[in-house]
């Protein structure tokens, strides 16, 4: 596309992922959560891939690398999951919650980040996950077109 | 004839919808059976920790759920792959 688009898009790009992350790590506090901000920083992504011309993307997006991000948010997920099992809980349990710590603490009405449990790092690998799968879908598809066309 | 069947199936859906408002018969904000939502609303933030209480649904009464969420995804990503893919020379001349 144009030079104007492509700087904007460029100038536009960092802070829409910072709003992403934003609503990624606020997932347990504020509206919004893993799904969304990954959805928020994809369509940052996706906007960089519409404004720029096609062999600089494909130099620049590492499909192998948002591959290795999808696949290892999805196994750091399950490995979340099943961390329960060392305190002999359940699938899923949120046993760090109120413990203490990093993510254990006290919940308030003004909202602390450092609570939650699992909750946090489950938005942080959805979110990551979401961010991979959905770039890589948009990134396939450009190239898929561009070869049969 | 077409323009005509669409208004008139959008006045009727309209129609009926204002009917039932009026009528209140149609309870939005009451459900019938409120017994879980006050569970969580009155219990999620000392359970989980979330002052969110869709998130604290989402990632721990039903975390399976997003779980199968996550996976479907993947999944996606895996159909668009093969999809799309680069195709061998001997595929190209089955086609």
């Amino acid at each position: 596309m144009s030079k104007i688009v492509r700087t904007a898009a460029n100038l536009l790009f960092p802070f829409i992922l910072i709003f992403g992350f934003y609503v990624i790590v606020h997932g347990h506090l504020t509206p919004g959560g893993g799904f969304q901000g990954g959805a928020v920083m994809a369509t940052g992504l996706a906007m960089i891939i519409a404004a720029h011309n096609y062999e600089r993307i494909q130099s620049a997006f590492k499909k192998d690398l948002l591959k290795t991000l999808e696949g290892t948010a999805l196994v750091l997920f399950l490995t979340t999951a099943v961390s329960g099992f060392v305190v002999g809980k359940p699938f899923l349990t949120n046993w760090i919650v109120q413990a203490g710590g990093l993510f254990g603490g006290e919940p308030t009405v003004a909202g602390n980040l450092n609570t939650g449990g699992i909750i946090p790092l489950l938005n942080v690998f959805v979110g990551l996950e979401v961010l991979g799968a959905l770039t890589l879908i948009v990134l396939t598809m450009l190239s898929g077109a561009k070869e049969n066309s | 004839m077409k323009q005509v069947w669409t208004l008139s199936a959008v006045l009727l859906f309209a129609a009926v919808l204002t009917y039932l408002i009026a009528s209140g018969d149609l309870t939005f904000g009451q459900p019938a059976l409120a017994d879980m939502d006050n569970y969580f609303i009155e219990n999620a933030r000392e359970e989980t920790g979330a002052n969110n209480i869709v998130t604290s649904v989402v990632f721990d009464y039903r975390g399976f759920d997003t779980l199968g969420e996550a996976t479907v995804l993947f999944a996606a990503v895996l159909g668009v792959g093969s999809l799309f893919r680069k195709l061998t020379p001997e595929e190209e001349e089955a086609e």
